[in-house]
């Protein structure tokens, strides 16, 4: 069971009730294809990922961006279980869609760049980026516990 | 993952405008990382204030920085260009080189909160790529 102190709890809530999701998931999810474009595997079907010009004008990866999120929104409202809330995503990432679970360290990379982006230094402190980087890991670790 | 002509300029570019901001990078780049991965403080336990933003952080940033520029001017030979930072760091420091990537993700995290209009994903690609060798040339002498 992950520990959560209050301060870690008022963080990542600050951050969520900050986000626009629309926005910030076709960001986080475009930057990923485009720093590791190797990424891009998993999207054969998304149409025109030829350049970074394509990958961030793409309506199909803006749209999956936006679905990230909301599934992490997820973890958000079961942050005391994220392990057993994400079993199922965690199947899905497996066995349907063969996703290497390092993408989701990448990703969770991209998606601090693009959130930090949107602040100052004295909005994203240190404290609160340590509090969005253990809560990352928790979904990171969740999302890669039903591999086999 | 060598550098093309096209990364090396975008590298180029992009630190000319980190230069106005040098001090304040190098002390936020070190105090975020101190705090969010605190394993990394076992490598200056001998500091007498590990605070964000201490002295000591600060001073220290400013030397990450400048290591930063240099290896830039010599990004077209980082492995010997590198060679005598790389043998601080093998033989005296002895960083685990896995910090090299927590410390490049803190400078990321921190050029995107000070550049937001800048550091645009193709930048941050190139910039990514950039540190990704200086990690490799600083642990050329590791073993």
């Amino acid at each position: 069971m992950v520990e959560w102190t209050d301060s870690e709890r008022e963080y990542i809530n600050i951050i969520f009730s900050n986000m626009d999701y629309d926005d910030i998931g076709p960001k986080a999810l475009a930057r990923c294809l485009i720093v590791y474009p190797w990424t891009q595997r998993y999207f054969g079907g998304f149409g025109n990922l030829y350049n970074a010009d394509a990958i961030m004008a793409n309506p199909m990866i803006a749209a999956h961006g936006t679905k990230i999120l909301h599934g992490m929104d997820r973890a958000l409202k079961n942050m005391d279980d994220i392990k057993n809330t994400y079993a199922t995503l965690s199947e899905l990432h497996s066995e349907k869609l063969h996703v290497d679970p390092d993408n989701f360290r990448l990703l969770g990379d991209c998606l601090t760049v693009v959130i930090a982006g949107k602040m100052t230094v004295k909005e994203f402190t240190p404290d609160m980026q340590a509090a969005w980087r253990k809560f990352l890991s928790v979904v990171v670790a969740a999302l890669g516990k039903q591999y086999h | 993952m060598t550098l093309s002509a096209k990364d090396k300029a975008a590298v180029k570019g992009f630190m000319s405008k980190m230069k106005s901001r040098s001090e304040e990078i190098g002390a936020e780049t070190l105090s975020r990382m101190l705090v969010v991965y605190p394993q990394t403080k076992s490598y200056f336990a001998h500091w007498p204030d590990l605070a964000p933003g201490s002295a000591p952080v600060r001073e220290h940033g400013v030397i990450f920085i400048n290591g930063v520029y240099e290896a830039a001017d010599k990004i077209d030979d980082l492995k010997n260009g590198l060679l005598t930072l790389s043998e601080l760091h093998a033989f005296m420091l002895r960083v685990d080189p896995v910090n090299f990537k927590i410390f490049i993700h803190c400078m990321l995290v921190v050029l995107a909160m000070l550049f937001p209009e800048d550091f645009t994903p193709q930048v941050h690609l190139a910039v990514d790529k950039f540190l990704a060798q200086v990690a490799l040339a600083l642990a050329e002498k590791y073993r």
